[in-house]
């Protein structure tokens, strides 16, 4: 498939979604209504409504799942691997024990941005960490210890930080980061991720070329021309950037940069520089997608959104490990 | 030409090459021959740029640019082993080539499919165009390799063990390839091999890398003694002469074991 049909296929697709996303909720409202109360026109009721609660929720599922999304296929192109997530390999847990941190400490109350902040030192670190045990040899083993050692760090730490909480709204609070949820979020949290997903965006979209260039191995990269530090370097300070922020926002949520990336690969023709924005429209998608079935699904408390792409995602990567195996590409 | 005179480099404290060095004349298939651990695979790299080293590499009597992309399309690579880590297809694998031409943002032009479309039609891989690389054969697999660096149209081209698990046939095949690039298109080619046959055959020049560091550089004749073979391989060697052309036969049969001196 060329580039363009794909993306416009996704960019509709997006479309579609987002309008059903606004429309649909605990009070239903007209699609009509619901675009006019996007511009401001229409019902108050509406207005209030859809500006206020669903745009904003909305336009977070779109960021995180674009973050999440091009993370996951940047990281799987850098490490040739198609299990590295953000979720599997520790970046996400890490981003949200920097959060927790934030919060224990007060950071958070002292500026909007320390949380963002934290996280996404949390996230640089992991990448590091992950990116320094793994990445000689492209080995699915040690990447996937790596990040089981790294996840079951920051998650431990995590609870310590839950455990040692002065009051149970507190707690409250933290669990988000485990559990990842799009659910009352403000529209100062959509603008606080924004910048800084759209800035690690943009560092790993432009790694396109080293990526490709990286299917051949490290030496033949390097042969032509790319410098594989500074590859390294833009990738893991992207990824950090986009899951951070998105993590400081949402919380964890898991197995979108892992599903998608490996839905669009062969749409592209397996090159890894191709595979990224589609992946970040394809995050986009699902995201606001497994947000509006959290929404739709009739339980007394609304299903956490990172729950939910878990239970979809866990099974599915079982899958690919066993693919993995078998074919070894 | 390209020369490299007074290679020094170590790895892990350890030296592997102490003052290696050879010239490769353009027009002509230079072969870099020597027993395991001797360092060809890594004087290879490190002309290539790839290992940091002592010493000094020329091109026409110019030190390589220190800018890669620069050095990229002056000097092409071929490493050993011939992994695709995704499933690319062949004419994606061979437009790889290219990207020293292309930078991180720049689109491929005109100049870059003709290069590919040529370099596949003298692979012979242009029926392949569409397949992926997994699902190749061997000899298939190493000219799409061989496509991929001479798409780049450097004058230098390093390639290493080129013909490594490859019958008979695609030997030759791969290195009438090279030859071909060399003679026609005025390019410095610089192989490592194992089979020394094979060097005696496809080979213009051999460099001959020892055990105790030194390095005899030569036409095939002055290179393909049994005297420096022996030495060289720690075995006997019977050569002989094929319609002119030296047969290198080691003689495992008639040597006993202990006679047998490895290297280090």
């Amino acid at each position: 498939m060329r580039t363009l049909p794909l993306l416009s296929s996704l960019a509709a697709a997006l479309l579609v979604v987002s309008v059903a996303g606004l429309a649909i909720g605990y009070a239903p409202l007209p699609p009509t209504g619901v675009i006019a109360g996007v511009f401001g026109n229409g019902d108050p009721l509406t207005v209030a409504v859809v500006r206020e609660i669903r745009l904003p929720r909305l336009l977070l599922g779109i960021e995180v799942g674009a973050a999440l999304g091009i993370a996951g296929a940047a990281l799987q192109g850098l490490l040739r691997n198609p299990l590295a997530e953000p979720g599997l390999i520790g970046v996400s847990a890490s981003a949200g024990l920097g959060a927790v941190i934030a919060f224990y400490f007060g950071f958070a109350a002292l500026s909007p941005y320390a949380l963002p902040a934290m996280a996404m030192a949390g996230a640089l670190v992991a990448t590091g960490i992950v990116l320094a045990v793994a990445a000689r040899d492209g080995g699915s083993l040690t990447l996937i210890l790596a990040g089981i050692a790294l996840s079951s760090l920051a998650i431990a730490l995590t609870s310590l930080a839950m455990n040692l909480a002065p009051n149970p709204y507190a707690v409250t609070e933290m669990l988000l980061w485990l559990m990842g949820s799009l659910k009352d979020r403000t529209p100062a949290d959509a603008l606080t991720a924004f910048p800084f997903i759209l800035a690690g965006g943009g560092l790993l979209l432009a790694t396109g070329r080293g990526l490709d260039a990286l299917t051949l191995g490290e030496d033949a990269a390097r042969s032509m021309g790319v410098d594989l530090n500074r590859l390294r370097l833009a990738v893991v300070g992207g990824s950090a950037a986009a899951v951070g922020a998105s993590v400081a926002v949402a919380g964890s949520i898991g197995f979108v940069g892992l599903v998608v990336p490996h839905l669009l690969r062969p749409l592209v023709g397996h090159e890894p520089g191709r595979l990224l924005l589609p992946s970040a429209l394809g995050g986009a998608v699902l995201v606001t997608l497994a947000d509006l079935v959290s929404r739709l699904i009739p339980t007394a408390q609304e299903v956490m959104l990172g729950v939910l792409t878990s239970l979809v995602g866990a099974p599915f990567f079982l899958f690919l490990i066993l693919r993995v195996r078998r074919e070894a590409w | 030409m390209l020369s490299a005179s007074a290679i020094t480099l170590r790895l892990g404290g350890r030296p592997i090459l102490d003052g290696a060095g050879f010239t490769a004349r353009r027009g002509a298939v230079t072969g870099l021959i020597g027993p395991n651990g001797v360092g060809k695979s890594t004087l290879l790299r490190a002309v290539a740029g790839l290992l940091p080293h002592g010493g000094d590499v020329r091109f026409e009597g110019q030190p390589l640019p220190a800018e890669s992309r620069a050095r990229a399309r002056l000097l092409g690579y071929l490493p050993q082993g011939h992994h695709v880590h995704w499933p690319l297809s062949v004419r994606r694998t061979v437009a790889l080539g290219r990207l020293p031409h292309l930078g991180s943002l720049g689109r491929p032009g005109r100049t870059d499919e003709d290069a590919v479309e040529r370099v596949m039609a003298a692979t012979g891989i242009a029926g392949l165009a569409a397949r992926t690389v997994p699902t190749l054969s061997g000899g298939e697999r190493a000219r799409v390799m061989l496509g991929r660096v001479l798409a780049t149209d450097a004058p230098v081209l390093l390639a290493d063990e080129p013909t490594a698990a490859l019958d008979p046939g695609h030997q030759l095949r791969i290195m009438a390839l090279l030859r071909a690039e060399a003679v026609e298109r005025h390019r410095a080619v610089v192989v490592v091999l194992h089979d020394l046959s094979l060097a005696a055959r496809c080979c213009d020049d051999l460099v001959l890398l020892m055990p105790d560091r030194r390095v005899i550089a030569g036409d095939v004749a002055a290179v393909l003694t049994p005297g420096l073979l022996h030495e060289a391989y720690g075995v006997s060697f019977a050569v002989t002469r094929a319609d002119g052309i030296p047969v290198v036969l080691p003689q495992c049969a008639t040597t006993a074991p202990n006679m047998i001196q490895f290297g280090d």
